[in-house]
C-alpha cells in the first residue's frame, strides 16, 4: 500500500514531464526542426491504439478467457499489411482536400454533406464517450489498488467533489486544451502532442515489459517454469487452448479480428495520428511493420502476467484487470508497482488527449458550425476574428466530452468490465467502414446510401449491443432483453430474428454491418448520384491519378477575390489570409492579389483553406454564400472531367514531343560536332601527306640537280646519290600505295577476299619472310604459338600485312644485337590473340594514346626516327577492325612495347566480303585515337 | 512495375495472414503440447505473428526511399 500523496505526486510529476515533452515538440516545430518528421515517432504515435484497455484490460481478458485477448491485436496486424494501399490513400486524400476528421472525410466524399458529417459526429460521440470513461475508470481503479490494502474492496460513495477521478478528467481536459486547441492551425496538426504521445508509448511499453519480466523471470524462475505450474491446474490449462467449449468459436474469433482490423483505422484517435498528423507519406513505410511489432511486444507478457496472478492469488479473489499492479505490490515491489501505474496513466492519458482532440474537432466543425451557419441571425460575430470563437468552441467541446466521459464512468462504469466497454466502442466506429472504405474505391456510393447505411448500422448497434449493456447496468428496464421489444420474441436484442448461439459482440457486429452494407449499397444503386456526389467521388477514388494541374475543378459561376479574401480573413485572420492569397497569386504567375481570376480554381482553393478550419461541409456553405454559383448537372460534371482528361492528354503529348525534340537536337549537335572534327582531321591528313611527300621529293630533286650541274662527279659519288634517289622513290611509292590503301579501306572500297585462315601457319610464314632482316640486325625472334589455335575468317593477305607490320615495327625498335622479339599466339575470348613483344625503349605514356594515328612515328627517343611512313599501324588497325577485332598497345617506357590484336571467331564470312559501299549504321567512322 | 509488385506482395501477405489466423488452420496448433516448456497454441500464434512482421518489414523496406508518385 502506498500513500495517496505519493501516488498523486508521481502522477503530477509525470504529467508535467509529458507537458515538457509536448512543449519542446511545439518549440522545435516552431523553429522549423520538427521532431515528428521521423518514421519511428510516427510509428510510436500509432501505438496510442494501446490504451488503458490494453494495459489493464488485456490481462483481465487473458485471466478470463486465455488466448482470446489476441484477436484484438491480430486485427491491426492484418490491417497494417494493407495500410500502404489504404491508409496511404486516406493520407493523400486528406492532405489534398485539407480533411481533418473522419466525419469530414465521409461528408466530403459524399458531396460535402453537413447532414452526413453531423451523423458521423453523433455516432462517434455516443460510441466514444464510454471509451473515455473506461480510461478514467482504469486510472481510478489503479489508484485505488495502489492506495488501499491488497484485496480490500475499493472505497465507494465519497462525495462527488472529493472524487479524484473528476479532477483527473479536469486535468486532462486542461492538458488537451493547451495542446489541442491553443491556436488555430488550418491543417489541424499538433506536433507537440504527437511528440508527447510517442513518448508515452515508450513509457507504457517499458512499464509493461518491466512487470512482465519480473513475473516471468523474478517471481517464477522462467516462463517455462510458470507454465509448468499452470499445467498442474486444470482450469488454467484450458485457458491456453483455442477451443474453450464455446459454440461458434471461429465466428467469434473472426468477428473480433475484423472488429480490431476496422477500428485500428476508424477510431478517431487512430485517424488523427495516422492521417491528420502524418507529415510524410513515406513514414508509413516503416510504421507498417514497427506498429505491429510494438503490439507484439506489449502483448508478449500478457499471458504470463495473467497466469502468474491467477496462480498467486487464485481465481476470483482479486480483479485480474489490476494484476499488473497487485502482483508487484504483493511482492513488496512498490517502485515497480508505481512504474506500472505510470505506464497505465500513460496509456490512459495518451488515448484521452488524442481522442478528445479528434472528437472535439468533429463536434466543432460538424455539429456547432453548421448549426451557427444555419441560424437565422447568421454567425454571432459578423465582423472581425472568428478564430478566437472557433477555439472557444473547441475548448468547450473538449471539456464537454471529458465531463460526459466522467459522467458515464460515475453512473455506469462500475457495472461493466473494461474490455466490454472497449468492444462496444469498437463496434460503433466499425459502422463507418462501408461508407468510408467503400467511398474510397467505389464511385457509385451516394450520400443517401451512406446516410441509410450509417443510420441502419447505428440503430442496430445501439439496439443489439449498447442498450443491452445499459440494461444490464440497471439503467433501464431489461424486459425487452428477456421478451423482445413489445413482447415480440424475434426482436430480442441478443438473438435478433432468432439468430442464436453467437456471443453478443459477434451477433451485434454481424447484424449492424450486414444492415449497414446492404443499405449503403442498395440505396446507392437506387438512384444515380448527383453532380456534387459524382464529382467528389471522382476526386476521392482517383486521388493517385491526378496531379495539381490535371485535377478537374467542378465549379462554375462568378467569384470575386474581393468577396473571398475577407471570408478567409474572418476565420484565419487578415495577415494569414493575405499571405495565402499572395502565395496563390505567385503560383499563378501574377504579381498582385487583385489580378487573380475569379474562376473555379480560386473557389476550390478558398474552400480547401477554409475546410481545414471549419470542415469541408461548413466551408462549402460559407463559400457558396460569397459567390454566384451555377448549379452543375451530371452532364456538366462529365464535360468538365472530359476537358480535364483531354487537357491531361494534351499536356502529356506536348511533353512527349518536347522530349523527342530535345533528343533530336542533342543528336544533331553531336553529329555536327563529329563532322567538324572529321573535317579537321581531313585537313590534318592532307597536310601530313603533303609534308611526307615533300621530304623525299626535296631530297630527290636536290640530288638530281647536284648530278645535273656537276658533270665531273665521281662515279662512286654518283652511284651513291642514285641509290639514295632510288630509295627515296621507293619510299614515295610505298607512301602513295599506303595512302591509297588506307583511303580505300576507310571509304569501304577495299577488296577483301575472305577465307578460313590458319593463323598459326600465317604467323610462321610471316616470321620466316622477315627472318633474314632479323638476322642482319642481330635481333632474336622467338615464336610462342599454342598448339591449338582455331581458324578465323579473314583475308589472309591483309592479315599477313598486319603481322608483318607488327614484326617490322618491333625490329625497328629492338636494340641491335641484344634485341629480342617474341610473337605470341593464343586462343582467347572466343577468338585469337596475337601479340608481338619487343625489348626496345618502349613508348612514352603521352605517345601511347596517339600511336595509332596516321603519320605518327613514335619512339622513346625523340631523335630516333626510323624509316617508315607512319601509316602501318593505322592500316593494321583498320584491317583488324574490319574483321570485327580490336588492337592494343601495352608498354612501359624502358621495358619494351607489346602490340597485339584480337580477332573473334565467326562461323561465316561477312555478308559482303568484296566491297562495303555504305557504313553499317551511318555513323561517321570514329576518329583514330 | 516494382510498385505493382509491392502491392501484390502486400495483398498476398494480407490473405496469408487471414488464412493463418483463422479457420481451419488455427486448429493445427490447438493441442496440449509444449514447445520448450511453453504452451503450443499461444506460442504458435506469436511465432506466426513475428513471421508476418518480418515479411512486412522485408516488403516495405526493400526498395528504401524510392519515390512513390504512382498510385497503388
Amino acid at each position: 500500500m502506498l500513500s495517496p500523496a505519493l501516488v498523486i505526486f508521481i502522477s503530477v510529476v509525470y504529467l508535467a514531464l509529458l507537458f515538457a515533452v509536448a512543449s519542446w515538440g511545439d518549440r522545435r516545430a516552431a523553429a522549423g526542426r520538427s521532431v515528428i518528421g521521423n518514421a519511428w515517432v510516427y510509428a510510436l504515435s500509432m501505438a496510442v491504439y494501446c490504451t488503458a484497455w490494453t494495459y489493464f484490460g488485456s490481462v483481465g481478458r487473458a485471466a478470463q478467457s486465455g488466448v482470446w485477448f489476441l484477436p484484438i491485436y491480430l486485427g491491426p496486424m492484418l490491417a497494417m499489411t494493407l495500410a500502404w494501399l489504404v491508409v496511404r490513400k486516406m493520407i493523400r486524400i486528406a492532405k489534398t482536400y485539407r480533411i481533418t476528421s473522419i466525419a469530414d472525410f465521409i461528408a466530403s466524399r459524399y458531396g460535402k454533406s453537413p447532414t452526413l458529417a453531423g451523423l458521423v459526429t453523433l455516432i462517434t460521440v455516443v460510441g466514444i464517450v464510454p471509451y473515455i470513461a473506461l480510461q478514467l475508470k482504469a486510472v481510478a481503479s489503479g489508484y485505488a489498488v495502489l492506495t488501499s490494502p491488497l484485496g480490500a474492496p475499493s472505497q465507494q460513495g465519497a462525495d462527488w467533489w472529493r472524487d479524484s477521478t473528476l479532477y483527473l478528467a479536469l486535468a486532462l481536459a486542461g492538458f488537451t486544451m493547451v495542446f489541442g486547441a491553443r491556436h488555430l492551425d488550418n491543417t489541424e496538426r499538433h506536433e507537440g502532442m504527437v511528440a508527447a504521445i510517442a513518448f508515452e508509448s515508450v513509457v507504457k511499453l517499458l512499464a509493461f515489459l518491466a512487470v512482465g519480466l519480473f513475473v516471468a523471470f523474478g517471481l517464477f524462475a522462467s516462463p517455462a517454469a510458470l507454465f509448468e505450474q499452470v499445467r498442474a491446474v486444470e482450469s488454467l490449462q484450458a485457458l491456453l487452448r483455442f477451443d474453450q467449449g464455446q459454440p461458434f468459436a471461429y465466428a467469434q474469433w473472426t468477428g473480433l479480428t475484423l472488429l480490431a482490423l476496422l477500428s485500428v483505422i476508424l477510431l478517431p484517435r487512430q485517424f488523427q495520428v495516422m492521417v491528420v498528423e502524418n507529415v510524410d507519406e513515406q513514414h508509413l513505410r516503416r510504421a507498417v511493420w514497427v506498429f505491429p511489432l510494438y503490439l507484439l511486444l506489449i502483448n508478449l507478457f500478457v499471458l504470463p502476467i495473467a497466469m502468474g496472478g491467477l496462480l498467486l492469488f487464485g481465481a476470483g479473489t482479486l480483479n485480474p484487470e489490476t494484476f499488473i499492479l497487485s502482483i508487484p505490490l504483493s511482492q513488496g515491489q512498490t517502485a515497480l508497482a508505481l512504474f506500472a501505474f505510470v505506464g497505465g496513466l500513460s496509456a490512459a492519458t495518451g488515448m484521452v488527449i488524442v481522442e478528445t482532440i479528434a472528437v472535439s474537432t468533429m463536434v466543432c466543425n460538424d455539429l456547432v458550425m453548421p448549426w451557427l451557419l444555419r441560424r437565422k441571425g447568421g454567425l454571432p460575430v459578423e465582423r472581425g476574428d472568428l478564430a478566437g470563437w472557433l477555439l472557444g468552441i473547441r475548448r468547450a467541446a473538449i471539456l464537454g466530452i471529458l465531463l460526459l466521459g466522467y459522467g458515464y464512468f460515475h453512473f455506469a462504469g462500475e457495472a461493466y468490465a473494461l474490455v466490454s466497454i472497449g468492444l462496444i466502442s469498437f463496434a460503433a466506429v466499425a459502422q463507418f467502414a462501408p461508407a468510408l472504405l467503400g467511398g474510397m474505391y467505389w464511385r457509385g456510393g451516394t450520400r443517401r446510401g451512406a446516410l441509410a447505411g450509417l443510420l441502419l448500422g447505428f440503430v442496430l448497434w445501439a439496439y443489439t449491443l449498447m442498450l443491452p449493456s445499459l440494461a444490464k447496468s440497471g439503467w433501464m428496464p431489461d424486459a425487452f432483453l428477456q421478451e423482445g421489444l413489445w413482447g415480440i420474441g424475434l426482436l430480442k436484442p441478443e438473438t435478433f430474428l432468432g439468430l442464436g448461439g453467437l456471443d453478443n459482440l459477434t451477433h451485434s457486429l454481424f447484424w449492424s454491418l450486414l444492415g449497414n452494407i446492404t443499405a449503403y449499397v442498395g440505396v446507392s444503386l437506387w438512384r444515380a448520384p448527383s453532380a456534387s456526389e459524382a464529382s467528389q467521388a471522382l476526386l476521392f477514388v482517383d486521388v493517385f491519378k491526378r496531379t495539381d494541374q490535371a485535377t478537374p475543378v467542378f465549379w462554375q459561376g462568378k467569384a470575386q477575390v474581393s468577396a473571398l479574401m475577407p471570408l478567409v480573413a474572418r476565420f484565419l485572420g487578415t495577415d494569414a489570409a493575405l499571405r495565402l492569397f499572395l502565395g496563390y497569386a505567385q503560383r499563378q504567375g501574377l504579381s498582385r492579389v487583385e489580378d487573380i481570376p475569379g474562376d473555379g480554381r480560386l473557389v476550390q482553393f478558398v474552400e480547401t483553406q477554409l475546410a481545414g478550419s471549419i470542415g469541408s461541409a461548413s466551408a462549402r456553405v460559407m463559400v457558396a454564400s460569397a459567390v454566384e454559383e451555377e448549379t452543375l448537372s451530371l452532364t456538366d460534371v462529365m464535360r468538365i472531367l472530359d476537358e480535364a482528361s483531354q487537357l491531361r492528354a494534351y499536356s502529356r503529348a506536348l511533353e512527349d514531343k518536347s522530349h523527342s525534340l530535345e533528343r533530336a537536337t542533342h543528336e544533331l549537335r553531336e553529329a555536327n560536332h563529329q563532322l567538324l572534327s572529321l573535317d579537321h582531321m581531313k585537313d590534318d591528313f592532307m597536310s601530313s601527306v603533303t609534308h611526307e611527300l615533300r621530304t623525299p621529293l626535296t631530297s630527290i630533286r636536290a640530288l638530281s640537280e647536284l648530278m645535273r650541274d656537276d658533270v665531273d662527279m665521281a662515279a662512286a659519288q654518283r652511284q651513291q646519290f642514285l641509290e639514295i634517289i632510288v630509295g627515296e622513290t621507293e619510299r614515295l611509292t610505298r607512301l602513295v600505295n599506303q595512302v591509297l590503301d588506307l583511303a580505300k579501306i576507310e571509304a569501304g572500297h577495299a577488296e577483301w577476299h575472305e577465307l578460313s585462315v590458319d593463323v598459326r601457319a600465317l604467323a610462321q610464314q610471316a616470321s620466316e619472310s622477315l627472318r633474314e632482316n632479323y638476322r642482319e640486325a642481330g635481333v632474336a625472334l622467338a615464336l610462342d604459338v599454342s598448339a591449338q589455335v582455331p581458324n578465323v575468317w579473314a583475308d589472309p593477305d591483309r592479315l599477313t600485312q598486319v603481322v608483318l607490320n607488327l614484326l617490322s615495327n618491333a625490329l625497328k625498335y629492338a636494340p641491335r644485337r641484344t634485341g629480342q622479339v617474341s610473337l605470341r599466339l593464343r586462343e582467347a575470348d572466343g577468338g585469337i590473340d596475337l601479340e608481338v613483344q619487343d625489348n626496345g625503349p618502349g613508348i612514352a605514356l603521352d605517345q601511347q594514346a596517339v600511336v595509332f594515328e596516321k603519320f605518327r612515328q613514335v619512339s622513346g627517343d625523340a631523335h630516333y626516327r626510323p624509316g617508315g611512313t607512319g601509316l602501318g599501324l593505322p592500316i593494321s588497325r583498320q584491317i583488324v577492325e574490319h574483321f570485327g577485332g580490336h588492337m592494343w598497345l601495352r608498354s612501359k617506357p624502358g621495358e619494351g612495347a607489346c602490340f597485339g590484336f584480337h580477332i573473334p571467331l565467326r562461323t561465316e564470312p561477312l555478308p559482303d566480303t568484296t566491297a562495303e559501299h555504305t557504313e553499317p549504321n551511318n555513323e561517321p567512322r570514329r576518329p583514330k585515337t | 512495375m516494382t510498385q505493382g509488385l509491392k502491392t501484390q506482395r502486400l495483398v498476398a501477405l494480407f490473405f496469408a495472414g487471414l488464412v493463418a489466423f483463422n479457420f481451419p488452420l488455427l486448429a493445427l496448433w490447438d493441442h496440449e503440447v509444449e514447445v520448450l516448456g511453453l504452451p503450443l497454441f499461444p506460442t504458435a500464434l506469436f511465432v506466426l505473428w513475428a513471421i508476418m512482421i518480418a515479411a512486412l518489414a522485408w516488403v516495405m523496406e526493400r526498395d528504401g526511399g524510392a519515390p512513390s508518385s504512382h498510385g497503388p
